[in-house]
């Protein structure tokens, strides 16, 4: 690992004004994945400014019965808060799925959603890839690729992205609360990360210097349902190879309101927008359900060996709606 | 600014100061600095759960934590399990299970265990916890030890001894809370 200079400022825009200061600074949270990438020479920071003491560690409920999770919140917390497993199952349910109870007590809100991909390739320094070393190319085209993307890549990158809790996120219409050196804004979850185009290395929108300091939940659908669940290749501890987060309301066998967003898939979580126009006021059977979603992964378009994500996709998004639904 | 930081921790209820690169884990202030040689090195990138340590009561992979970031923190080891020669019920249990073969993964699920033990009693649910409406303290089955355990690779595969040691140190640890 390369050497670097710690700082721990005790209010963020000391923070923010020393990671803006100096292009060679990171923000360190848990460093679950930061840490890993450090000794892997994959990131080679300057400077760690450690912001996981900043005052950003509550979970709150808004005025309108939402809810506001401070950025260096722990996973572990999080999923086990009581609020959020009666109201936002689909998030605890996320939350526990990803990684082991020992990195899930250690990594933070705010650090899962920055979490890199876990590309083979992106994580070995002595190959290729453009989103590491942009222009340099992408050997997962024709080497490794079961795990990697099936929807948004490009010819440049099939990274796909590994947070479980985005994916949730993204079927709540989460808000993330940013401030930088030219002060504070907030953006739709779904606008977080981006998809790779001819910019790979671009994970997110964020400007260098920005900082999550809070991500925040709209109240849940009145009598809506919700539910993550995700396919792995071992029961526990895995990424996944595809994951549905899914918000369910049905009323008199029809769907009034349905949230629909994939994991696994995409450089992003993907939000079904599609699938869920599609669903709009349709009966609630799983015949609706499959050609629905079949209308969004229409779109995949899937390399040697990963073309089992789609029917894996479309499967899962079936069973989970249809469990949401009660129809077995 | 240099590349090195001086950090205070409490180690095993014994104050340690230490000035450290700031690249050390707190896996290596453990056994290169401490002399703390229990906690073992595996794979060195969180994925192997041999390292595993309390911090602050909760279980976490010590190849993973920046030791500079841990300034004031409450550190418990395996060293620090036992008091007075008289074994953690959840090290009896290993033994009384033959939880174990070569051992090297074993001061890390030792130390999972114990956190697992106090996450199930403090009513966190897992992965494999039913998602009805929330209740106190969760039942440590066979299908929720596999799952809170997950993270603690064991490549002699001594699993099934592990979860029967990890079953009944958390029984045990229910009947003395009651």
């Amino acid at each position: 690992m390369k050497t670097f200079r710690y700082e721990r400022p005790t209010d963020p825009a000391a923070a923010i004004a020393l990671v803006a200061g100096d292009s060679g600074a990171r923000y360190l949270g848990g460093g679950t994945n930061l840490v890993d990438l450090m000794k892997l020479g994959v990131e080679t920071p300057e400077l760690l400014v450690d912001v996981s003491r900043l005052p950003f560690g509550e979970v709150e409920e808004t005025g309108g019965g939402g809810l506001r999770i401070g950025a260096a919140v722990r996973n572990s917390r999080l999923a086990t808060h009581m609020l959020v497993r009666e109201r936002y199952p689909a998030l605890s349910q996320a939350l526990l799925s990803g990684a082991s109870a020992q990195l899930r007590n250690a990594a933070t809100i705010g650090g899962n959603l920055l979490q890199r991909t876990r590309c083979l390739y992106f994580q070995d320094v002595s190959k290729p890839c453009n989103k590491r070393r942009p222009g340099s190319g992408c050997p997962a085209r024709e080497g490794v690729h079961r795990d990697l993307a099936v929807l948004g890549a490009s010819e440049h990158c099939i990274a796909t992205s590994t947070s479980d809790l985005a994916v949730a996120l993204a079927a709540l219409d989460a808000t993330v609360h940013l401030a930088g050196p030219a002060g504070t804004r907030s953006l739709p979850l779904t606008d977080l990360h981006r998809l790779p185009g001819d910019a790979p290395e671009r994970d997110t929108v964020l400007r260098h210097g920005e900082l999550i300091t809070a991500v925040e939940l709209p109240p849940p659908p009145r009598s809506a349902r919700s539910a993550y669940r995700k396919v792995r290749d071992r029961a526990s501890y895995a990424f996944a190879l595809a994951s549905v987060a899914a918000v369910l309301n049905v009323r008199d066998g029809a769907v009034h309101e349905v949230r629909l967003a994939f994991g696994g898939l995409a450089a992003k979580p993907w939000r079904a927008n599609g699938a869920e126009e599609a669903l709009q006021g349709r009966p609630a059977t799983e015949d609706s359900f499959a050609a629905a979603v079949r209308t969004e992964l229409t779109a995949c378009r899937p390399l040697r060996d990963n073309g089992y994500k789609v029917a894996l996709a479309e499967r899962l998004a079936v069973a989970v709606l249809a469990q949401l639904a009660e129809l077995d | 600014m240099g590349t090195t930081t001086a950090v205070t921790m409490e180690i095993n209820a014994e104050s340690c100061a230490l000035d450290l690169d700031n690249r050390t884990t707190l896996l290596d202030a453990l056994r290169e600095h401490l002399g703390l040689t229990g906690t073992k090195k595996g794979c060195d990138h969180g994925q192997c759960g041999a390292c595993t340590v309390l911090v602050d009561g909760l279980r976490m992979n010590s190849c993973l934590l920046l030791a500079v970031a841990l300034d004031g923190a409450q550190v418990t080891t395996v060293e620090g399990l036992s008091s007075d020669a008289v074994l953690h019920p959840v090290q009896q249990a290993f033994i009384d299970h033959d939880a174990f073969q070569c051992g090297y993964c074993t001061p890390g699920q030792i130390c999972s265990a114990v956190g697992a033990i106090t996450e199930a009693a403090s009513g966190w649910p897992s992965a494999a916890t039913a998602q009805e409406r929330p209740v106190g303290s969760v039942a440590l089955t066979e299908a929720e030890i596999r799952e809170r355990m997950s993270g603690n690779l064991c490549r002699c595969g001594a699993y099934v001894n592990i979860v029967s040691a990890v079953a009944e140190a958390a029984e045990a640890a229910r009947e003395a809370g009651r």
